[in-house]
């Protein structure tokens, strides 16, 4: 937890020599605690006292970096590796959350070389695009079996990395683990393999390949034991898989793991999580389903499935794309024409704002009426449709600006536009700035666009 | 120094709502701890799960959905059915034959059939109108009189027509009031204040603080369920210790993950796989952000979302 005011102004020297461009200490330290200015920004501050402020002052969670990203996430993710953890709160609405989960599918030294062929084509297969970000199968975890030996392993690993995604080391052999890392140490994989019996071994190993090290424990309290006694040997590049022996065990360690990090600022558990519900529920898809839902929710890092069908995806990563959005900032849609149920240039017209949340609820209804059409969707504010028109984003001038700059005529040939009907009002308007076009007036709510359709169908106007 | 595990201790519990009669009862509510946080106290009750039917029979669903029903021939007959499914805990009629702008059914009509239904099965049950206002206030009044003595759960009394809904089914007829608000922790609120001012027991009334499906929206929907349950039980706000309850199926199998054919979609896959996930996904976010009973359709979803409640209580 960061340092209030008046804790920061205990360390200064309260000299008021203004020579950091404040008029006091105390605004000064102000400044600092709201972190508009950085401790080392007071020449007069000593070096105990920044050492003290900067431990205080550092996040209660590290953002741990491993594993090169296969895609990037979307236009603006220029991060080459992922980033997990590094959460600040325990519920979205309280801030944002930052690093969305990510997750793996698993391959094992025992399963059938088909089998396992199988399951890492099927990685390649989840692959799309999702207002606006690219969804995909980040990692593949690759286990090994007590009985696997050195060469047999380090040859799955090789197998795995050829699938082209970040690699989790499942390993708790040294001999095992260091032939996997001989194989795949510049992919940045994350060697999920000290326990309390071998971590100093593991760490070693960890750290001369320069990967992040998985910790395990088979209680909360080992798990703390363990990850104290290796950040005791310098080593601070750390992730904490989670599993317990049950489902319900697993489940307290991710919520005690997080809110000891988050809301005591306990730093020995301030690391990401890997959960693999693969473990918990063998060969049931739907309760990975299920628990994968679970763990995105209260916090997994990474999430382990066997594989990932589109059934278990497409609800999966949508949730996460909610989840992580930031609560400030309302999800927007790229302005365009989305052509709805095989819609065409003869197709009727209808347009709405770019608030993410109409979009989807109009669009779904619009395919629920089965009726071909377009929807086009202008640049409004990512605004609800009231909100927008009240804040003159969404107007007659706006609409036929866009109509014009997407050359929406010379695209498409039906001359039928419908308008939300809570902007009823600007029909007039419209219909004089956009001649040639019948403008229409829908309805109020998009539940009644279904009816409305069918019945313009029904009337031969759609 | 040892890690010590810190519990998480509230004052407040989230008041218990009994559905139904006799030894067939299901209690909704009732936890004092965040969802599933077992570990923070014992679990004085678990999340239920109702099973959805329609009055409108089989004729709009999917084939999945109609292999479950296979054999029956009235909605009576399908409410028979849906209670022996594995992991149900009430049944939730869906009178959404009434809607004006769909088939436009009439009251009686509808009544007659909650009637059946009622007469038909010994368990709890949840009756949904058909979304219009103005036509549930009518249609949900009946009602509530139609199933005298059943303590049915009426969904939903909403802004619009709280006071016919709250009236019939809270003071006169003596049943249970769903308080339906849109996806904002102060609608809900103010609407089981004015539930309260109206007359009804605080202690009858069940919260629908909307619903969506994981990906559309569902980010209003987690913000504030994580947010009435921070102030029910953080607060002890008396005005938002009614337990919740999420439709969940209305939502999840309409959308186009649950329903674009594998013809239109053949990388996707089964598409009863992906509308199972869906509704099963959908539900498990819901009840871990706090909803104490979710609306489910499909067995295999009732048998998954069930099973893991279980081993986390």
């Amino acid at each position: 937890m960061a340092l209030t005011g008046i804790q920061i102004f205990k360390l200064t020297p309260k000299k008021n020599c203004k020579e950091c461009g404040c008029p006091t200490c105390m605004a000064f330290s102000m400044k600092v605690a709201q972190g508009a200015m950085t401790i080392d920004q007071c020449p007069h501050m000593s070096e105990e006292a920044v050492a003290t402020l900067s431990e205080a002052s550092a996040p209660p969670m590290k953002t741990i970096k491993a594993g090169f990203k296969a895609f990037a996430d979307n236009k603006n993710d220029s991060e080459k590796e992922f980033a997990l953890g590094g959460e600040t709160v325990l519920f979205r609405h309280e801030k944002t959350f930052v690093n969305k989960t990510r997750y793996s599918v698993c391959v094992c030294t025992c399963m059938e070389d088909e089998k396992v062929d199988a399951r890492l084509k099927g990685v390649a297969a989840i692959d799309y695009d999702r207002i606006g970000d690219r969804m995909y199968v980040e990692f593949v975890t690759v286990n090994c079996c007590e009985d696997a030996s050195p060469e047999k392993y380090a040859e799955l690993v090789k197998k795995a990395d050829a699938a082209g995604r970040a690699l989790i080391l499942n390993v708790k052999d040294e001999a095992c683990a260091k032939a996997a890392l001989d194989v795949c140490k510049d992919k940045k994989p994350i060697l999920n393999a000290a326990d309390a019996s071998n971590y100093e071994a593991m760490s070693k190993l960890a750290t001369d390949a320069g990967v992040v090290l998985g910790v395990s424990g088979a209680s909360v309290e080992e798990l703390y034991d363990t990850v104290a006694a290796i950040e005791k040997l310098g080593n601070k590049n750390l992730i904490l898989d989670i599993n317990m022996e049950t489902l319900k065990d697993t489940f307290a360690a991710a919520v005690f793991v997080r809110r000891a990090a988050l809301k005591d600022t306990d730093r020995t558990f301030g690391y990401p999580s890997i959960v693999n519900v693969a473990k918990l529920a063998k060969g049931d898809s739907h309760m990975q389903a299920a628990l994968a839902a679970l763990f995105t929710m209260k916090y997994g890092s990474v999430v382990v499935v066997e594989e990932m069908s589109y059934a278990q995806a497409l609800p999966l990563y949508g949730l996460r794309q909610n989840l992580f959005t930031d609560p400030q900032k309302a999800p927007r849609i790229d302005p365009g024409i989305y052509p709805i149920n095989g819609g065409d240039e003869n197709s009727i017209c209808l347009t709405t704002v770019d608030f993410a949340l109409t979009y989807f609820l109009v669009s779904g209804e619009l395919e629920r009426s089965g009726v071909p059409c377009n929807l086009l969707i202008s640049d409004a504010g990512g605004l609800s449709v009231l909100t927008s028109w009240a804040a003159g984003k969404f107007s007659s001038g706006s609409i036929a600006k866009y109509i014009q700059e997407f050359e929406i005529e010379s695209k498409i040939k039906n001359r039928t536009l419908v308008l939300p009907g809570k902007v009823a009002v600007l029909k007039g308007d419209l219909e004089a700035k956009l001649p040639g076009w019948k403008i229409v007036v829908g309805p109020t709510e998009a539940v009644q666009l279904v009816k409305f359709l069918k019945d313009m169908q029904a009337g031969g106007q759609a | 120094m040892p890690f010590t595990k810190k519990l998480q201790k509230f004052n407040a519990t989230i008041r218990t709502v009994e559905v139904g009669t006799g030894d067939k009862t299901t209690k909704l509510g009732g936890g004092n701890t965040l969802p599933f946080y077992s570990f923070d106290a014992p679990t004085a009750n678990t999340a239920k799960i109702g099973i959805e039917i329609s009055d409108l029979g089989l004729a709009h669903e999917p084939d999945c959905i109609k292999e479950v029903y296979a054999g029956c021939e009235t909605v009576a007959d399908m409410a028979k059915k849906a209670i022996t499914i594995e992991g149900v805990d009430f049944l939730c009629l869906k009178l959404e034959g009434g809607d004006p702008n769909g088939e436009n059914r009439p009251v009686e009509e509808l009544v007659a059939v909650a009637k059946e239904v009622a007469d038909a099965v010994d368990f709890p049950i949840v009756v949904e109108g058909c979304k219009n206002v103005e036509k549930d206030a009518e249609l949900l009044s009946k009602v509530a009189e139609a199933l005298q003595g059943k303590n049915v759960l009426l969904m939903s009394a909403k802004e619009e027509n709280y006071k016919n809904i709250g009236a019939a089914a809270g003071l006169a007829y003596n049943q249970l009031v769903g308080a339906e608000s849109a996806v904002d922790i102060n609608l809900a609120k103010q609407l089981n204040v004015l539930l309260k001012q109206l007359g009804v027991d605080s202690g009858k009334v069940v919260m629908n603080v909307g619903s969506s499906a994981a990906g559309y929206g569902f980010d209003y929907l987690i913000s504030t369920l994580d947010r009435v349950k921070a102030a029910a039980l953080g607060q002890n706000d008396d005005s938002l210790l009614m337990p919740i309850i999420t439709p969940v199926a209305s939502e999840t199998w309409s959308v186009k993950e649950s329903t674009a054919t594998e013809e239109d979609m053949p990388e996707w896959g089964s598409v009863v796989e992906r509308a199972i996930d869906m509704e099963i996904e959908t539900a498990v976010a819901c009840l871990a952000c706090g909803t104490d009973a979710v609306i489910l359709k499909h067995p295999t979803s009732i048998a998954t979302v069930s099973k893991m409640i279980n081993a986390l209580s």
